[in-house]
């Protein structure tokens, strides 16, 4: 292999260990982090031994943890991000704290010197923002309390850390006094973090968007596919040069742009970034797991794993109760959070030797990599044995997953407003209906109006089997999350390609891209009661009710046709707005023909209403 | 939602003689005479006017509304311009869903019957043409047997129509005259001299063979009477749990 780079080289590692473990540990229900995880292990110095270069690989591959926070800030507007200002820092206040101060306190009764006690304790109380924020994306639970909860905390660790590494120089300070900076430095490194964020925020507001602009108008998306890539390893670089986590800044950079037009663009183009180089972060622990230190004291490190999550586990609990979450959204939250995370391998490190000694910083790093290990497989555990029983227990509400085979000839996915309609049309007919909704709430509602609906999330396969995908004639898509109805109707058509998908569109965009899956009936959301509202203004000027409703059947057409001709050139901003500004002034254009047709034979005037037809209708109000 | 707009209804309790205009013009702001015509029956006391495609623009006809209407009504007044020599689309679906059986016609079907039914008509082209010399081949009368059968089957009486042809090329004078006279028949019904002369209704009896066989009456009915029930249920329910859905799941 001598004559291969070592780029070549490692690549065909990386690429082949993910390839072949992953797949396997998705098939064995195992989820796509332990696969990785294992697949790092294997080829990691205790495993093959074909790659010893961990840190690298690991400090490289934080980036796609760096990625993960931009797509998250995108999907999250300012003014959520305020809404959350109260879990953010109180809840993520008390959990780093209370966990910080009870592994503290065990571990300084354990006979620690306290200065390890207490960076062990303040490294420990973090968790793993990459394997939390997967899972919860990958259940859909992003959006429940227990989701935003764990969300807000583990933003405010990202905060956190800053203060934590800030602080270990004082620390070492505590015996060598060399490494100390004075106060006009202090003073310096904090306006410079003032200056750095302010200027994110600013240049965010001010400078991205037309940036943007002027670079889609080029029309060459791997230029912009660059820009956004530029656009997050510059401000990680920012960030790093005044000594703040990365992972915030890209942060705070995607929620600067969560209101942009380009929003969805640049979600589509970091998305592959992200997810391989998170399988990369993942399989780098894997390789970063020291064996060596765990078959050397085995005990002391299992009691170190075990006895770190218990206490964080006790903990976590507690808030959790504290918080008021659902009793069946506390265990995986709970785990989430207790397991470490990957900044502690950055805080354990940065320490140095004068705070922690070489060993223990292995064991530590050690405890938290097979914390990361275990907590994926916990979940599993869970999965199989605890939360089935939840949703078992009597009194509660009953909201076990769909588990009886259905078989009605329509299934519908999502009983929101709009699945609500359908639904109830249907059932009207009476006809028999499945429904699946994975909003608790929802169906706990429905049902107690009488209802049949089932607890159950439409992008798993193995529900949408169980709910009848397989015999259904028709599909009806009505979830509101775009994703997650793109992602059923890609089921759908691969494994129950019997049925016809009927989906609701959420925008313009949404009903192109469910077009470029071939779905045929799809419906705008709002179009049709918009074209309503339309009718009623020309009632209220005074048109007849039936003119009111053929001009608007006439532009629903219209509009039909159009969003036809705009749809090849949807992926293009600038040939989409001429496509449509054409169409519009071609449909003017049209209707004025006609208007000058109709008064030419009416030999009336057509704007607005003659004398005559204004006292037919005050006659009417009589 | 809609709400009916297109009743009007000026009520005087004194006059019994109960009038219901059923004026039928998909594009009333092409009209020239039937919209003058329609101002007029509206500003008649007692007449109940119905604009149906202000009532109905989507075509989706209250039937039980539309039946109670005529239930109190002893004259029916066809108020329309004549389109392709018939009645406009939805004057025809009025009669389809409105005239149904068992209630119009058919066993049981005699809510109409004794009641008079008028047809006041407009044509475009002028009088001459409908001759079989001209471009409409017929008298005019030849188009009038769907009307007249219609009001026989029911059990109704078809008074003498009134008609305006030429309604495009007729002088204002023409129109405003016509107009009277309309009005002016609407207030003296049934007061009408010819009134005396016209016989009472034909009988249609239809014999029992041509009849649907009775059991599928009894199924369709009970059917419908179940699928309006459910229907009304689901609906009440459904209000309800709008209003507990407001904050539906939406913020993504």
């Amino acid at each position: 292999m001598e004559h291969a780079p070592a780029w070549l080289t490692s690549s065909l590692i990386y690429l082949g260990a993910a390839v072949l473990v992953v797949p396997l540990s998705k098939a064995l229900g195992l989820g796509s982090i332990i696969g990785y995880l294992v697949a790092g292990i294997a080829i990691g110095p205790w495993g093959l031994g074909l790659v010893s270069s961990v840190e690298e690989v690991l400090h490289f591959a934080e980036f796609g943890v760096v990625l993960m926070l931009f797509l998250v800030g995108l999907e999250l507007e300012p003014k959520r991000l305020w809404n959350l200002r109260r879990p953010i820092f109180g809840w993520g206040t008390a959990q780093v704290l209370s966990c910080a101060a009870v592994l503290f306190a065990v571990g300084w009764a354990a006979g620690a010197e306290w200065r390890v006690a207490l960076v062990a304790a303040l490294g420990l109380a973090l968790s793993s923002t990459a394997i939390a924020l997967q899972v919860f994306g990958e259940r859909n639970l992003l959006r429940t309390p227990s989701g935003q909860a764990g969300f807000s905390i583990l933003l405010f660790q990202d905060v956190a850390a800053i203060p934590i590494l800030a602080l270990l120089p004082l620390l070492a300070g505590a015996t060598a006094a060399e490494q100390s900076l004075s106060g006009l430095d202090r003073t310096l490194e904090g306006l410079k973090i003032v200056g750095v964020i302010a200027g994110i925020i600013l240049g965010g507001r001010l400078a991205l968007r037309p940036l943007l602009r002027w670079i889609a108008r080029s029309e060459t998306p791997e230029i912009f596919t660059a820009t956004a890539l530029l656009l997050v390893v510059a401000i990680a670089a920012l960030m790093q040069f005044v000594g703040l986590s990365m992972a915030l800044g890209a942060f705070l950079a995607g929620v600067l742009l969560a209101e942009s037009e380009y929003r969805r663009e640049l979600e589509t183009d970091i998305e592959p970034f992200k997810g391989l180089l998170l399988g990369l972060f993942f399989i780098a622990v894997g390789m970063s797991i020291n064996f060596g230190v765990l078959i050397a004291s085995p005990w002391l490190m299992a009691m170190l794993v075990v006895g770190f999550m218990a206490v964080k586990l006790a903990v976590i609990y507690a808030l959790a109760k504290a918080m008021g979450l659902a009793y069946q959204e506390r265990p995986v939250f709970t785990l989430l959070l207790a397991q470490g995370g990957e900044f502690a391998f950055v805080v354990f490190q940065a320490a140095g030797p004068d705070v922690l000694p070489p060993e223990i910083t292995s064991l530590l790093i050690g405890a938290v990599a097979l914390s990361m290990l275990l907590s994926p497989l916990l979940l599993v555990l869970l999965d199989k044995f605890v939360l089935p029983r939840y949703s078992r227990g009597n009194g509660g509400p009953q909201l076990e997953e769909i588990s009886e085979q259905q078989d009605a000839k329509v299934l519908i996915c999502g009983f929101g407003r709009y699945g609500q309609i359908v639904g109830r049309m249907l059932m009207s007919q009476g006809l028999r209906v499945t429904v699946l909704d994975h909003d608790a709430d929802t169906v706990e509602g429905l049902r107690q109006f009488g209802f049949r609906v089932f607890y159950g999330d439409a992008t798993r396969l193995d529900l949408l089997r169980t709910a009848g995908a397989g015999t259904a004639k028709a599909i009806v898509v009505a979830v509101d999350d775009i994703e997650q109805s793109l992602e059923i109707v890609d089921l759908v058509k691969e494994h129950f390609p019997q049925a016809r998908i009927i989906a609701r569109a959420r925008n313009v965009n949404h009903l192109f891209q469910l077009r470029d899956r071939g779905v045929t009936e799809v419906e705008r959301e709002v179009f049709e009661s918009s074209l309503r509202s339309a009718r009623s203004a020309l009632e209220a000027l005074g048109w007849p009710a039936h003119e009111a409703r053929e001009t608007a059947l006439r532009f629903r057409r219209r509009n039909i046709l159009l969003s036809d001709e705009m749809y090849p050139h949807y992926k293009d901003r600038a040939k989409l707005i001429a496509a449509s500004k054409a169409g519009r002034q071609q449909f003017q254009e049209q209707m004025a023909r006609e208007r000058e047709e109709r008064q030419r034979r009416s030999g009336r005037g057509w704007d607005g209403l003659g004398d005559e037809e204004h006292r037919v209708k005050e006659e009417a109000d009589a | 939602m809609r709400y009916v707009r297109g009743m009007t209804t000026t009520t005087s309790p004194a006059d019994s003689a109960g009038i219901y205009v059923l004026a039928a013009h998909p594009h009333w702001r092409d009209s020239r005479v039937n919209r003058q015509l329609l101002a007029a029956a509206r500003a008649v006391p007692g007449v109940e006017v119905n604009d149906l495609y202000g009532s109905y623009p989507d075509f989706s006809i209250d039937v039980e509304a539309e039946q109670a209407r005529l239930a109190k009504a002893s004259l029916v007044v066809l108020l329309h311009p004549i389109q392709w020599y018939s009645a406009p689309p939805l004057q025809k679906l009025w009669f389809d869903d409105v005239l149904s059986y068992g209630w119009a016609y058919g066993r049981g079907g005699t809510a109409l019957q004794g009641k008079d039914c008028w047809l006041v008509a407009t044509t475009g082209g002028p009088e001459a043409s409908y001759h079989p010399q001209s471009y409409n081949r017929y008298f005019f009368d030849a188009f009038l047997p769907p009307y007249e059968q219609t009001a026989a089957l029911c059990g109704m009486r078809f008074l003498p129509p009134l008609l305006f042809h030429g309604a495009r090329s007729a002088s204002d004078a023409e129109v405003a005259a016509h107009v009277d006279i309309f009005a002016q028949r609407l207030g003296s019904y049934p007061q009408w001299p010819e009134l005396e002369e016209l016989d009472v209704c034909v009988a249609c009896p239809v014999p029992e063979t041509d009849r649907p066989a009775e059991s599928d009456d009894l199924d369709k009915a009970a059917s419908a009477a179940f699928y309006s029930a459910t229907a009304r249920g689901l609906a009440s329910m459904s209000a309800a749990n709008e209003e507990n859905n407001n904050s539906e799941k939406g913020a993504a």
